[in-house]
């Protein structure tokens, strides 16, 4: 799950990581009472969209005067902010967080990862802050030291040393970034974060160490006992179609294409949108309805799917392995009359009683295909749907 | 013979009075798989089935029963604990079906498991099956036939879809091992490999990855350099847009890296015979053989 910048910044703050002061708002009002409130004389105005890039795209701006701050508000509040994470389309920028002036002397990097082949969590830190990481790595390795933490012992304090050196920090610098690090990592592993980038790490003339950015994303499996951060959750920020599956517990993902896919298992549902593509069709969407596949769920994806303007057509593909195929059948039959499909379904099912499963489809005088398997489903639902 | 599971393994079922773990115990149980015991807190006493007694801890089953290995149907909040209790109790196959377990749990599951002598499959996984022999899991037993070839994954349903391929064509399978879908796992691709290429009953191998991660680069490496026996392959998420994680919380395309085209160029460098569609994973394999 992903949050807003500032809300980042909030967390951060709760856990003794230095922030810059700040204050969001959602009218241009708000941002001038804003800046009034925070005082001195100059601010930043930034856009609060989760796409990464914001910057680039115009959604970061100086303001010198509260009038600035007031023009700025205005002019970002609304815009359909593009970046490299947003598609062409963009997002709309529905809040801006009015941050104090910093003085900086250096900005770096640092982020905080899982890493998979070591199975422990991992500091990354460059001194070239305001790069996309990626490139960094791609360019110059060398240049990222890394860290990885024993989780029975927590960041070490000679760890954070070894990066504050690495960064070139001297004197109360380097005691700042340690104690700004082992406060992130405590923020990081009690939040149950998944990612953690500090981009720009800022510091300041006097030797201070401060977060001027901050992009967090946490761990799904964990929101359970992370009430909180489930709190931050901004639904102006996610596909609807996505949300409304996240109610039925189905893993909806939109995409471009024109055949909607409803999959029972993850790795069957990415194997049956790529056997669609090799056929020349194009996955409207990725939908996993999970282990057992109920008329609910079913009737309840069809209707996500179909919510999609673009859909022509819907294969089905499910390897009941233990579920029975007839029941199965059913629920697609049920879901199917319930819905008035008038679009063309091409079923493919697998697994105990697949005869039955498919008499049932065959029977039940609705426009519905049925498959022997994945291959003859996918080309049957490509056919039907490119006006053949 | 077979890899890690055969017809000597004395199961035992950690969440056994659970509704799933209820379900899959009757379905191991028809399979023929010898479940000694099962494992609730706070249930030790009852018995599952007027057959298997239930413990209150890992350690009263397995000094009670012999029991050697252990299947955790437990949900998330708890699984984590409960394979940490397995691993105390020195239960040497720890198989863990669960799925959502928080990531930095499994960190420190991981931690615990250095140096002790315990595996552990999963999470988020279908289990261990040797057909024939003993069914460890969640997958249809009826799809599987014994024989020779070796099947490992990422993902559950679509292993069912490579070993139905496979047993449609009269192949039959050794072992098939479902290694999970989390970034945080027990046992991954190589671990699986090696045991497959020391088995003498197995003459080939199915290996089943998808995008995410770089586990299948480092398994393709390891073949290329150790593996003696030919070996077919998939990867799931050729379509797969990147930034966006495809249901299994491992499967996600990060900073250009974890690619199917990546990975598929891996594995055809190593000499393993990929599948152009999943609908080839059985014909693929069968080519070698």
């Amino acid at each position: 799950m992903k949050i807003h910048e500032y809300q980042g910044k909030e967390i951060l703050k709760s856990y003794g990581v230095p922030v810059p002061r700040g204050q969001v708002a959602f009218t241009a009002d708000e941002a001038v009472a804003a800046a009034e409130s925070l005082g001195g004389d100059i601010w930043v105005v930034k856009a609060q969209i989760h796409a990464g890039g914001r910057g680039k795209g115009g959604g970061v701006k100086l303001a010198r005067s509260v009038d600035e701050v007031r023009a700025l508000a205005d002019e970002i509040l609304g815009m359909q902010l593009v970046t490299h994470q947003t598609g062409p389309e963009g997002q709309t920028v529905r809040r801006v967080y009015i941050e104090e002036g910093v003085d900086i002397a250096r900005e770096l990097y640092l982020g905080v990862i899982l890493d998979r082949e070591k199975s422990r969590i991992c500091f990354m830190a460059s001194a070239e802050g305001g790069m996309e990481i990626e490139e960094v790595a791609a360019r110059d390795p060398d240049a990222i030291k890394k860290e990885w933490v024993d989780p029975i012992v927590g960041l070490a304090d000679y760890q954070a040393r070894n990066l504050a050196f690495a960064l070139g920090l001297e004197g109360k610098a380097v005691r700042n970034a340690v104690k700004f690090m082992k406060a992130l990592y405590r923020a990081f592993v009690e939040k149950d974060a998944s990612l953690a980038e500090i981009n720009p790490l800022v510091i300041t003339g006097a030797g201070g160490v401060i977060a001027l950015d901050a992009k967090i994303n946490f761990d799904g499996n964990a929101l359970y006992r992370q009430k909180d951060v489930l709190g931050y959750r901004d639904l102006d920020e996610e596909d609807p179609k996505e949300i409304e599956a996240s109610k039925f517990d189905l893993n909806y993902i939109s995409l471009d294409g024109t055949i909607g896919c409803m999959v029972n298992g993850a790795g069957l549902a990415m194997a049956t949108m790529d056997t669609i593509k090799h056929y020349g069709g194009d996955p409207a969407n990725f939908l996993d309805v999970g282990g057992g596949a109920t008329t609910e769920k079913v009737t309840a994806g069809f209707k996500i799917i179909l919510s999609d303007p673009n859909v022509k057509g819907i294969f089905v593909n499910i390897f009941g392995g233990i579920m029975k195929c007839d029941i199965i059948a059913n629920g697609v039959v049920a879901a199917a009359r319930e819905l008035g499909l008038e679009v063309p379904v091409v079923v493919r099912l697998a697994g105990t009683n697949v005869e039955l499963g498919k008499k049932i489809l065959a029977e039940s005088g609705l426009k519905l295909t049925a498959a022997d398997n994945m291959a003859e489903g996918a080309q049957a639902i490509v056919r039907l749907t490119s006006g053949e | 013979m077979a890899i890690w599971v055969d017809e000597n393994t004395k199961l035992l079922c950690q969440g056994i009075t659970g509704s799933t773990g209820s379900f899959h115990c009757k379905q191991m149980m028809a399979y023929g798989t010898d479940l000694v015991a099962g494992v609730t807190p706070g249930k030790g006493g009852q018995t599952f089935e007027e057959k298997v007694p239930v413990f209150n801890t890992v350690a009263q089953a397995v000094a009670e029963t012999g029991a050697n290995a252990s299947v955790v149907y437990v949900p998330p909040p708890f699984a984590a604990d409960a394979i940490l209790e397995a691993i105390a109790a020195g239960v040497e196959l720890i198989i863990a079906i669960t799925e959502g377990i928080p990531v930095l749990d499994m960190v420190e599951v991981k931690a615990a498991l250095k140096g002790s002598g315990s595996r552990l499959v999963g999470p988020n996984c279908p289990g261990v099956i040797s057909p024939g022999k003993c069914k460890i899991g969640i997958m249809p037993g009826h799809i599987h036939l014994p024989g020779r070839v070796g099947v490992v994954s990422r993902s559950g349903t679509l292993t069912y879809e490579a070993v139905g391929q496979l047993t449609a064509l009269g192949i039959g399978q050794s072992t098939c091992v479902g290694i999970g879908g989390d970034p945080v796992n027990g046992t991954n691709f190589i671990d699986v490999l090696e045991a497959f290429n020391d088995d003498p009953d197995t003459d080939a191998v199915i290996m089943i990855g998808e995008i995410g991660g770089n586990a299948e680069e480092q398994a393709a490496a390891w073949i290329e350099a150790n593996m003696k026996k030919p070996v077919a392959g998939f990867i799931a998420g050729t379509t797969a847009p990147p930034g966006r994680r495809m249901g299994h919380a491992g499967a996600i395309i990060s900073g250009g890296k974890g690619t199917a085209a990546d990975k598929i160029a891996a594995m055809q460098a190593a000499g393993i015979k990929v599948a152009d569609t999943p609908a080839d994973m059985g014909s693929a394999l069968a080519s070698l053989l």
